[in-house]
């Protein structure tokens, strides 16, 4: 599909939308709906919809394997960090009132830190799924 | 939603059933926004429709795309979904009516998820990343879970020469 040039217009003028909308999404999520796992998904989704127009090899130049797996670690060990950070400074595991001197805000802090957590995992697996089922087919197309 | 459904389960070819199932999602997503979910919408329409197509697409692309004929009627599953919807929708009307503020739920914790301490106006996210952060870490690591289970089970084939040992 590379030498389509409608989707490959289309993706250029989409995918940084899609980007952007995550990231929105991802630190808006306070205020309205969304979230670390949303966002996590549509950044996931504007990589693979960049992947499914431009093939996986140019894909993996710009967002290679190791990257992609250190996220899916990564995310689960932000979480978990902030948690510690908790039990650190005094508090309970998972525990935010403490991780600022204010305790809203504090948990302000702590969600921010769980949600980019949450996305990076998310993102991660799912690219890493795409990946792992995309290459197996053989010849890329 | 009823047609997607009746035309997935009747369609033999996979590729129709894949694209109806992404169809069914944005309908799912869209009952969702009108029920007031749009946290949960948002994840319907990009995993559902999305990326789950994506996956299905890039597995059908290593296997058949027509399904095999059933090898026996389905009459025991028919008779084993029909009886427990029958079921669900029996004990669903002993629900209280949607958006009932009377309703238990709405008694017990949900006025202090409300006006929580957390001060964060999406309680939706205050939920989900405070009061029951001990359960969105046991999610963050299923997930991990599903991804390493995925680089387990197919890494391991690519170090086979080409295409002896991957065939299933």
């Amino acid at each position: 599909m590379r030498d389509d040039l409608v989707l490959r217009v289309v993706g250029r003028l989409l995918i940084p939308a899609i980007l952007l909308f995550a990231l929105y999404v991802q630190f808006h999520g306070d205020f309205g709906p969304g979230g670390g796992f949303q966002a996590g998904v549509m950044a996931a989704a504007g990589i693979i919809f960049y992947s499914l127009i431009h093939g996986l090899v140019a894909t993996r130049r710009i967002v290679p394997d190791w990257v992609v797996e250190t996220m899916v670690a990564a995310g689960v060990l932000i979480y978990a960090s902030v948690g510690l950070a908790g039990i650190l400074l005094g508090g309970h595991y998972l525990d935010y009132s403490v991780l600022s001197s204010d305790p809203i805000h504090g948990q302000h802090r702590g969600i921010f830190w769980v949600e980019v957590g949450v996305a990076v995992t998310v993102c991660g697996v799912m690219l890493k799924i795409y990946y792992m089922f995309a290459s197996r087919g053989g010849a890329e197309d | 939603m009823a047609v997607a459904v009746w035309a997935i389960a009747f369609t033999r070819n996979l590729f129709s059933v894949v694209v109806l199932s992404g169809v069914y999602s944005f309908l799912m997503a869209t009952v969702l926004v009108a029920l007031d979910a749009v946290d949960v919408a948002m994840t319907e329409a990009a995993v559902g429709a999305g990326v789950s197509t994506v996956l299905l697409l890039a597995a059908l692309r290593l296997c058949k795309s027509e399904e095999a004929k059933p090898a026996h009627k389905p009459w025991l599953p028919l008779a084993v979904s029909v009886s427990t919807s029958v079921l669900l929708v029996y004990g669903a009307w002993g629900l209280p009516d949607f958006g009932d503020p009377e309703a238990p739920i709405h008694k017990n914790v949900v006025p202090r998820y409300l006006n929580n301490e957390v001060d964060v106006p999406n309680v939706v996210t205050a939920v989900l990343a405070s009061f029951r952060a001990y359960d969105t870490l046991g999610e963050t690591v299923v997930v991990f879970t599903a991804g390493a289970g995925i680089i387990a089970l197919l890494r391991r084939r690519k170090k086979n020469p080409d295409n002896k040992g991957g065939g299933a």
